[in-house]
């Protein structure tokens, strides 16, 4: 199988952490790019996902745009990742979870002290509503494999990938499986 | 009696309990009883009283269900939430009390008067819906019940004042056999123990077969040698004997009857079994929900000193020291463990050790120890006074004795049963009175158990096929399986010790599967899942509970799937070739490319 595998990452309630993380592995990326062909990505700026081998989702889903972009990825990517913290549990966006979503806005747009005259919950079509929760990505569509971290050091990343692209099941070891 | 500030009752309870850090649980259950709840000071002081850490004393307090770090009203009603208690109308009873008392489920009234919770089965199937009201039990709810007792509540009327036909248990026994219907007389068995040296009647133990009735069926005579010959350690070296009496599987409410109307039978057990592994001591571990037992059972054993059947030179023997203290557990499944009922009795976390070593060499303090189920220790006994001989005769070849059934579910005479091992589920099913063909299923030994479908009801209870620690559920064909199963799922759930990961996360894991599709939105992807988190918990879990958890899923996934099927919203499925393709000779022979001349690949991708 010569052809190049297809990837896709994207961040969706996420921090970018994980990318960060992921671009950790240094000079190993260009080793990655004999083997591997980036779709969507921050890396090459193409907006619409194509047909992958492989997705990488960092973040959970916190709004209706997050659903449909995982939605996208699911359509396309023959393999799905669940990568980090928020992706698998929700992490830090779920705080928010505690709290009703009506209690929220009307305190961060009505009476929290500093805001301008006539402050408002904006309504502006262009931006996606968020959801009454956040929810872990497996909870709105099947995901294949989970790489726990926050964010997952770039060796677990690493060694996840090449497993991977090699066609092994991937197994983080001793010291690269953590939660945080 | 004069009126205790807080902190005399507190040193009045260290004191009695000797400031003994073993002593832990009882120190928390008595403080609680007359305080109401365990503040954080309480537990400071406790602390200092028993020179433990005060990390220790607050990780007990929060681990056991039955310690509050909060307050939780005066009156505190748990409901049962076993299925059983459901199958009789628990839940719309739970309702409308909280209603009427103007609460949310698990919430403190505002005014501190009470509040309203479930809790795991509570051993009263046979005759629920049943409550705990400030730990005492009440049984047979119904609407009138409910009625009054939210009325006694709102009027703060003392719990000792309540209607007394509110309290009584039954006893329910419907079968007897060699040991319900015993009619051996107080001191028997020990009489004619020690006319006896320790190792005949060991020899009489072994030859009987007697195997443990807890559920597991380990040889009684080889644990008794085992303890026996294990040499204890350090600067004072014990035997001790446990009776365990934390009978916490959801459906069993046999030990409760036995220490009922047997008690004297099962001290006497404990006490000949101490004569064998030569122990001074021995615990009854009793499940909190039996706190309404314990003065009946305290009064039989200062009968039994008072008679020299406990004490010092046990019926006169040179040398023959044993006494019994009752240890009362407080609303956790896991001490039914015999490693977890052990670090429980020293007052610490009920959390099953690694074994081995098993506890027969290093058991309570380190110290060889024999732990046996209720039912083993009277069944040794009668072994006792008749012998090992006579007990082989009755049961199977590999089952020897009878076996105590503890019935509820879908039957016109739940109760206790006992039989002699190697009888068949049709006939206790037509004994207690269940029609076998409007009878689908019953779970034996509980939901760590099996659960079988009419078609296997031919089957035998015993060692050689369905081994069980007494519970036996009954489920007619309108009960819906899948809610068996999911209230089983929530029991684990909550049960889970929290030690090992596997356990503690995937019993949460089943647990919103099973929600996920009770909520319809489950798919074969949510039934895989349940399949993998079996496999996980068989082979990755600290104990028994994380390898059991998943049964009662797994059983009736194999035997109820359409149970499952008709909640899940899709049945994905890929076809196994290429249907667009197959219309391609078709289309080129007739020219046609209009929109019927084709097919979607995936009908549901345009879903």
């Amino acid at each position: 199988m010569n052809k190049k595998i297809k990837v896709a990452t994207t961040s969706l309630a996420g921090c970018f952490g994980c990318h960060m993380s992921f671009l950790d592995i240094d000079e190993r990326l260009l080793e990655l790019l004999e083997l591997i062909e980036f779709d969507r990505s921050p890396l090459t700026d193409i907006k619409i996902c194509g047909p992958c081998d492989v997705g990488i989702i960092e973040g959970g889903v916190c709004n209706a745009e997050n659903v449909h972009v995982l939605r996208e990825f699911r359509k396309n990517c023959k393999i799905l990742v669940a990568i980090g913290a928020c992706a698998i549990n929700g992490g830090l966006p779920a705080q928010r979870n505690q709290l009703d979503l009506r209690d929220i806005l009307e305190e961060v747009y009505h009476t929290s002290v500093g805001l301008a005259q006539g402050s408002d919950i904006p309504n502006d079509p262009e931006l996606p509503l968020p959801l009454n929760k956040v929810h872990p990505i497996h909870e709105v569509v099947k995901i294949d494999y989970f790489l726990p971290g926050c964010p997952p050091p770039a060796d677990a990343i690493w060694k996840f990938l090449t497993d991977l692209i090699a066609g092994r099941t991937p197994k983080l070891g001793h010291g690269l499986l953590h939660y945080d | 009696m004069s009126i205790q500030t807080p902190l005399e009752t507190i040193d009045a309870v260290l004191a009695r309990n000797l400031d003994n850090p073993t002593r832990l649980i009882q120190i928390l259950r008595e403080i609680q009883e007359a305080l109401g709840w365990l503040s954080p000071e309480v537990l400071a002081i406790v602390a200092r009283g028993i020179r433990l850490p005060l990390a220790r004393v607050k990780g007990v307090a929060g681990f056991y269900s039955f310690f509050h770090t909060q307050p939780m009203g005066r009156y505190r009603v748990l409901w049962s939430d076993n299925v059983t208690d459901r199958m009789l109308g628990s839940t719309d009873l739970m309702s409308e009390m909280c209603k009427k008392l103007w609460l949310e489920p698990g919430r403190v009234s505002e005014d501190g008067l009470a509040s309203v919770a479930t809790t795991s089965c509570t051993g009263m199937c046979d005759q629920g819906p049943a409550i705990l009201v400030n730990y005492r039990a009440i049984t047979r709810l119904n609407s009138q019940r409910v009625t009054h007792i939210v009325d006694l509540i709102r009027s703060n009327t003392p719990l000792t004042d309540w209607p007394t036909e509110f309290f009584q248990i039954d006893d329910n026994i419907r079968r007897r056999d060699i040991l319900l219907g015993n009619s051996i007389q107080r001191g028997d068995a020990l009489r004619s123990a020690t006319q006896q040296s320790p190792l005949a009647i060991l020899e009489e133990i072994k030859r009987s077969s007697l195997r443990g009735r807890g559920g597991a069926g380990f040889s009684t005579g080889l644990k008794l040698e085992a303890c026996r010959n294990a040499r204890g350690s350090g600067s004072n070296p014990e035997h001790y004997v446990i009776c365990n009496a934390d009978e916490g599987e959801p459906g069993t409410f046999k030990d409760r009857v036995l220490l009922t109307t047997q008690a004297d039978l099962v001290f006497e057990g404990m006490t000949v079994a101490a004569y064998v592994v030569g122990a001074r001591r021995g615990f009854l571990y009793l499940r909190g929900e039996y706190r309404y037992l314990l003065d009946s059972l305290e009064a039989v054993l200062s009968r039994r000193r008072a008679d020299r059947l406990l004490g010092h030179n046990i019926l006169e023997k040179d040398g023959f020291d044993f006494d019994i203290e009752i240890h009362l557990g407080a609303g956790a499944y896991i001490c039914g463990e015999e490693s977890a009922l052990i670090e429980s009795l020293e007052g610490k976390r009920g959390i099953p050790r690694i074994r081995p070593p098993f506890p027969v060499t290093h058991g309570y303090l380190n110290q060889p120890t024999s732990v046996n189920n209720v039912e083993t220790l009277a069944a040794a006994a009668l072994i006792s006074v008749k012998g090992g001989d006579w007990f082989r005769t009755i049961g199977t070849a590999k089952s020897s004795g009878t076996k105590v059934l503890s019935i509820s579910g879908d039957c016109d005479r739940p109760g206790i049963y006992e039989y002699p091992f190697g009888v068949t589920v049709a006939e206790v099913l037509a004994d207690c009175g269940a029609e076998l063909s409007k009878t689908q299923a019953v779970q034996i030994s509980g939901p760590s158990g099996i659960c079988i479908s009419a078609e296997e009801f031919k089957r035998r209870i015993g060692f050689e096929d369905l081994p069980t620690a007494g519970a036996f559920m009954v489920f007619n064909t309108q009960r819906d399986m899948f809610e068996v199963a999911h209230n089983f799922s929530h029991f684990f759930a909550h049960e889970s010790c929290g030690f090992c990961t596997p356990c503690r996360v995937g019993t949460t894991l089943l647990k919103n599967c099973m929600d996920k599709i009770e909520a319809g939105h489950g798919s074969e992807y949510d039934i895989n899942e349940i399949f993998k988190i079996n496999r996980l918990l068989q082979t990755a879990s600290h104990c028994g509970l994380g390898h059991t958890a998943c049964n009662p899923m797994f059983d009736t996934l194999q035997k109820f799937k359409p149970a499952y099927e008709r909640r899940l919203k899709s049945l994905a499925f890929e076809p196994a070739f290429d249907l667009d393709e197959t219309l391609s000779q078709a289309r080129q022979m007739t020219g046609r490319d209009d929109a019927a001349a084709h097919l979607e690949s995936n009908a549901e991708e345009n879903s």
